[in-house]
């Protein structure tokens, strides 16, 4: 931007700006209902979904498959995509920094007046790749081989409600962190719980539910689940008491 | 006489409130006239000596540009996300614990028993979540609206140091539960860093606080996540919106200016 647009966009912007209305309150109200709003997620996020807590940390175990924050799940991707170790560095931190210096440097190679995103063909086309290639690892990070989800097909005996309170319980499986201790079937850790494969073949439903109930340390307790949302733990313990 | 005056609130003339009719009242003044009046002289009586009503006028009553619309709301909702992962991290630091013995206990301890504790810890966590995607979405709109141009690229400058910090932010926290997960994905995360060019080693040595991931590496990572970081992301966050209110925020590009028509009109008509 030369001297004549600089002072062309600072007449233009003071004539937009006169004509603008004032912070408060006009600006201020909108502020406070997107604040509002994302109180709102925050609490029902929180209620909803939760904060769990996986078994303690073991510097000792080594199947552990670790995972990052979902954010993080495109450098996961990243790293896991790229195999030849002489590669790994510049991948997972040789891309990144590039990409943040060229961020940090946007203002001052992208020069010229323009503003509106359909003639500013690049920096749009840029941005919009960028935000794409970000989903599209993110999204490959998310699902590869999330440990919290149980990936096993139902018993063919079951049918109609049976198998939807199935279904219901292998998801509740997955929100509760049990795989994080527990192995059931090809998903989840090898210990420090007993494999649940074929957890009903020893133990009946009833005393499937008092162990959630009132576990042996150092498993935690779902006494909380039963109290709070019956109609969920009811469904957990109907898909172990299928797993024979 | 209270010294100090506000505009009147742009609401319509309907809504607004009707001066009193003189002869009224029988001039008796009520207990409600008598609290405004004694809240007014307190006010008056900061403003002698600090002059803060002028600051905060131009703060409240600078003009928005013509054509703003919700996507300018991004910027202030991610810093209502900061602002409640300050208070909930407040509450949760008063029982967090952090040494390697009892972190997991104290955590636990937050999320089975405290009172609302998982409910705290709940929103926190989402929290963070919410405030990563309102920094990127804000960063799309400055973006795509080409908000860092002249002569708001410092402004620019200073929220790239935002996203920074609020991903360490992120990783930081992610260790102090000390669950298998994050204590094993920290490990991966610090390693990578590791294998960066030239200051990447020191740059683990200084997380781990020393060559072994030990007994110092979280309470190291506690003080980065609730003393360090924060201050400076409270700091620059500062300067990012005294640079906004400065600058004022960028009209929606596509909005033309033309002079008012109206003041065009009277120049024809002179
Ligand atoms: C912190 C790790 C941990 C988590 C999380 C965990 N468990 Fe356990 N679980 C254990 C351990 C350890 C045992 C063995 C306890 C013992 O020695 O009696 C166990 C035992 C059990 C048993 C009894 C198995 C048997 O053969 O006696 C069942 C059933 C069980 N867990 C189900 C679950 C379910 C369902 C979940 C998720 C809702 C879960 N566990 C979450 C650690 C865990
Ligand atoms: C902690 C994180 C951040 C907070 C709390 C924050 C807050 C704000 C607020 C309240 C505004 C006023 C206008 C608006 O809301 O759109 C603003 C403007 C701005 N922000 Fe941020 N911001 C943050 C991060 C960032 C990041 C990561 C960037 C980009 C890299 C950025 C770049 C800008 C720019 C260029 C403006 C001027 C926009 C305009 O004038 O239209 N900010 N910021």
């Amino acid at each position: 931007m030369n001297q004549r647009e600089k002072e062309r966009y600072l007449r233009d912007y003071a004539i937009l700006k006169s004509q603008g209305k004032p912070f408060f309150p006009y600006a201020v109200a909108k502020d406070s209902a997107m604040a509002a709003l994302v109180l709102a997620v925050i609490i029902t996020l929180s209620i909803v979904l939760g904060a769990e807590l996986g078994p303690k940390a073991d510097p000792t175990t080594t199947t552990y498959v670790p995972r990052p924050e979902w954010y993080f799940f495109f450098l996961f991707e990243v790293l896991r995509v790229v195999r030849p170790p002489e590669f790994v560095p510049f991948a997972t931190i040789g891309v990144p920094t590039l990409c943040m210096i060229l961020l940090f440097l946007l203002p001052f190679y992208d020069r010229s007046p323009e503003r509106r995103p359909e003639r500013r063909p690049i920096a749009t086309a840029a941005g919009i790749i960028t935000i794409a290639a970000m989903a599209y690892l993110t999204y490959m990070g998310a699902n590869a081989g999330s440990p919290n989800a149980v990936d096993m097909k139902p018993p063919s005996s079951l049918t109609g409600a049976a198998l939807t309170q199935w279904n219901a319980g292998r998801l509740v499986v997955g929100q509760s962190g049990c795989l994080a201790c527990h192995r059931i079937g090809e998903n989840g850790n090898d210990g420090p719980g007993p494999q649940l494969t074929h957890v009903a073949s020893r133990l009946p439903a009833a005393a499937i539910a008092q162990t959630l109930r009132n576990p042996t340390a150092p498993m935690p307790s779902f006494q909380s689940l039963a109290d709070s949302q019956p109609e969920k733990f009811r469904n957990l313990v109907a898909f172990l008491g299928q797993l024979r | 006489m209270p010294r100090l005056k506000f505009p009147a609130p742009p609401i319509p003339p309907a809504f607004q409130p009707k001066p009193k009719r003189p002869g009224t009242g029988n001039g008796k003044v009520k207990p409600a006239d008598q609290a405004a009046e004694a809240g007014i002289h307190v006010v008056d009586w900061i403003d002698e000596r600090t002059s803060l009503s002028g600051g905060l006028r131009w703060l409240m009553f600078r003009k928005v540009p013509r054509g703003t619309n919700w996507f300018y709301t991004l910027g202030s909702a991610t810093l209502f996300a900061f602002l409640s992962q300050a208070v909930t991290g407040v509450f949760l630091a008063m029982f967090y614990d952090p040494s390697a013995t009892h972190a997991y206990e104290s955590v636990r301890y937050i999320t089975n028993e405290a009172f609302l504790g998982q409910f705290v810890r709940g929103m926190h966590r989402w929290g963070s979540t919410v405030m990563v995607i309102l920094v990127f979405l804000h960063m799309a709109r400055t973006f795509f609206f080409g908000a860092y141009k002249y002569p708001r690229e410092l402004n620019w400058v200073i929220g790239v140091v935002l996203l920074i910090l609020t991903m360490t932010m992120a990783f930081t926290g992610y260790l102090l539960p000390f669950d298998q997960r994050s204590y094993w994905a920290t490990i991966v995360g610090v390693n990578i860093n590791g294998t960066g060019p030239l200051i990447g080693p020191y740059l683990s040595d200084f997380l781990r606080a020393g060559p072994e991931f030990g007994a110092l590496t979280l309470s190291r990572f506690y003080s980065i996540h609730m003393l360090l970081v924060p201050g400076l992301i409270a700091a620059l966050i500062g300067a990012h919106l005294y640079l906004v209110a400065k600058l004022g925020t960028t009209a929606p590009p596509w909005i033309e200016a033309e002079e008012d028509p109206a003041a065009e009109l009277h120049k024809a008509e002179v």
